[in-house]
């Protein structure tokens, strides 16, 4: 039996035993051709109990996985009773092969075990459950250190804080005041043909600004702070986590959680209601722009109507989100990044977990918020 | 193994020209030559920031030399793109000094990912395969499912010479293969070292500090030094070198020591 890429093997009965095969190779027994070698092998049929004769004289070339099929296939026979015999082999190749049956390897790689499903719904439940635990501790963590670091203000680290404070808000000013004046514009797009209808062109101050101060503008501040700085949070505490500088800081006697979460979460806390506000001055003014255009409503009557309109508690309503936003954002990227474990694709699923979550918080923490300003009468 | 039509007779497998590097205006290399020849354990030193690493980076086709010849196996590399590259990558195996295993997958997913993506192999015979290598270097059968970071500095190491050795290379280059490991760990990658060339009658270039891995495994040595080479031979001529750039390196209290040891050992 041969093959057309430069190996071959033949198999042949001999005299001296009526069991007894001769295996003779010839040619190029390497990587590139082990995978047709061994279909070949796989059609030969061994008479039980016989011995194997090895030639190697005819290879022109040997690496480890030539070497592997060889020493398999004699190794096998071996099992099966037989008494294989090697000769004609180069010195190197049989050096190849004589380093190969030293290392006892075993003849079969065992798949790795997948375990049944039951098995994985019942891993993926109790992980759930774990982590949620973990994160009750985390947070518990936190703010011990969060309460601790407000006791003594002097030791609180200012200059993390104002980083944050500068790449978390000053930095976020441009995407947070186009999309949410973008968000006002089309409120009052949407909202014109409606309003038309029945001629009250001036309610569109109402729709645009509680619509915006009350709901839109600190979830859409929320949303974008969890995609731009939760994310971050997650890959800057993971990488470090990999690179081991967490432990590096835990044995200088530095708390992770004072010198990465603690100003982190203070800067959030303090740069969230400021944006809440930013974005909502742009938002209006997005609406007041649309207004104008498409209603006819010019600025002046905006502002008389924008008196009557919005009550201090609707401003205040939306304002009192923003920080526990903050604090949902801060802390599930923090703790993401903590659960990081040591390979980069886990940075990467931490941090999408990271976002999805925070998110996911977010909205259902608003909801509440909806609910207990009803209550409130708000 | 065929070699092209343009590989000249001689048995250099690296063949390095007048290489010269700069980064802005500092000189890193300034006209380097060194030839590897097949079968031999060659071995690049110098002091930090001599630009050892960025050398062997150059021949392995990572950076570019803004000047210079290199030859590996024959063929110019200066200037090939990824794909023209390919056929030479798959003759050499590279070990970077931290490893740099995917971390992604288990010791065993990262020897077969190589023999997945450059061979025909089902998958049971990537899995015996790889199971081979990581058994050469001396890793226990159960590493294979283990991950990159469940592995100690050592095992790394081998780990990451078994991904080096997955296609059978002729050439092998070793990044520091022995730092950040302890005395007994480092001597097994010697003689690892050693074993493996003799086995596989591999071409091994390592670029490496350690004196001990260097007086039992190098067959010829190059010193790298002000932008030059400023010694080459086996070890025991560059001991008795009178360079003022080669001599302190093997006449340092360490480089004595290894010295001492090295002959009683013989």
């Amino acid at each position: 039996m041969s093959l057309d890429f430069g190996a071959e093997l033949t198999v042949a009965g001999l005299a001296t035993g009526p069991v007894t095969r001769e295996l003779r190779c010839h040619g190029d027994w390497s990587v590139r051709t082990i995978a047709a070698l061994e279909r070949l092998l796989a059609q030969v049929r061994w008479p039980e109990g016989g011995d194997l004769i090895v030639d190697g004289a005819g290879i022109t070339a040997l690496d480890t996985s030539g070497a592997w099929l060889l020493h398999r296939t004699v190794a096998q026979r071996a099992a099966r009773g037989g008494k294989p015999r090697l000769q004609g082999f180069r010195a190197e190749y049989a050096a190849l092969l004589q380093l190969l049956a030293a290392r006892g390897l075993p003849l079969e790689t065992p798949l790795a075990r997948v375990p049944p499903w039951l098995e994985r719904v019942g891993r993926q439940v109790w992980s759930g459950a774990a982590g949620f635990w973990d994160y009750l501790a985390f947070v518990g963590e936190s703010a011990l250190a969060l309460l601790l670091a407000l006791r003594h203000p002097r030791r609180l680290r200012w200059r993390p804080i104002l980083h944050n404070v500068q790449i978390a808000g000053v930095a976020a000013l441009p995407i947070t005041g186009l999309l949410s004046f973008l968000m006002g514009l089309v409120i009052a797009y949407q909202g014109a043909d409606q309003l038309q209808r029945f001629g009250a062109n001036i309610f569109v101050v109402d729709l645009v600004a509680l619509a915006m101060l009350r709901e839109l503008s600190p979830l859409l501040t929320a949303i974008i702070i969890a995609g731009r700085s939760g994310s971050a949070y997650t890959a800057q505490i993971g990488t470090m986590k990999v690179t081991e500088e967490i432990d590096a800081l835990r044995t200088i006697g530095v708390g992770a959680q004072d010198l990465l979460v603690v100003p982190k979460v203070i800067a959030l806390v303090i740069v969230m209601p400021l944006l809440t506000v930013y974005t909502d001055v742009a938002g209006v003014l997005g609406g007041m722009v649309m207004a104008k255009l498409k209603l006819g409503v010019g600025f002046d009557a905006f502002f008389d109507r924008l008196d009557d309109a919005v009550q201090l508690s609707s401003y205040w309503t939306g304002l009192a989100k923003a920080p526990v936003f903050a604090l949902i954002v801060a802390l599930v990227g923090c703790y993401r990044g903590f659960k990081v474990s040591g390979s980069a694709d886990s940075v990467g699923a931490q941090t999408t977990v990271s976002v999805v979550q925070s998110i996911f918080l977010v909205i259902v923490t608003d909801a509440l918020f909806s609910i207990i300003f009803l209550w409130l009468d708000l | 193994m065929q070699t092209g039509p343009s590989s000249p007779p001689s048995g250099s497998v690296v063949d390095v020209r007048g290489v010269c590097t700069r980064f802005g205006s500092a000189v890193v290399h300034d006209g380097v030559d060194l030839r590897v020849e097949a079968g031999e354990v060659f071995a690049l030193v110098g002091g930090s920031g001599s630009g050892k690493s960025t050398l062997l980076r150059e021949i392995i086709l990572l950076q570019q030399p803004a000047a210079g010849s290199i030859r590996v196996f024959g063929h110019e590399v200066v200037g090939l793109t990824d794909e023209q590259a390919l056929p030479l990558r798959r003759r050499w195996g590279v070990m970077f000094e931290r490893g740099a295993l995917f971390s992604a997958l288990t010791v065993a997913e990262n020897v077969g990912m190589v023999l997945a993506e450059h061979t025909d192999l089902p998958p049971h015979l990537i899995r015996e395969v790889s199971a081979v290598k990581i058994a050469l270097t001396g890793l226990p059968a159960d590493a294979g499912a283990k991950y990159p970071s469940e592995l100690s500095g050592g095992m790394r190491k081998r780990a990451a010479l078994a991904r080096a050795l997955a296609l059978d290379p002729e050439l092998l280059f070793l990044d520091e293969p022995t730092a950040g490991l302890d005395p007994l760990s480092a001597s097994g990658i010697d003689e690892l070292v050693r074993s493996l060339r003799d086995a596989l009658s591999l071409t091994i270039m390592m670029v490496t500090h350690d004196l001990d891995l260097l007086w039992r495994s190098a067959d010829r040595v190059a010193v790298l030094g002000q932008g030059r080479i400023v010694g080459i031979g086996s070890m025991s001529e560059l001991a008795h070198s009178d360079d003022a750039v080669v001599r302190p390196y093997f006449h340092g209290p360490r480089g004595r020591a290894a010295l001492e040891q090295a002959w009683k050992t013989r």
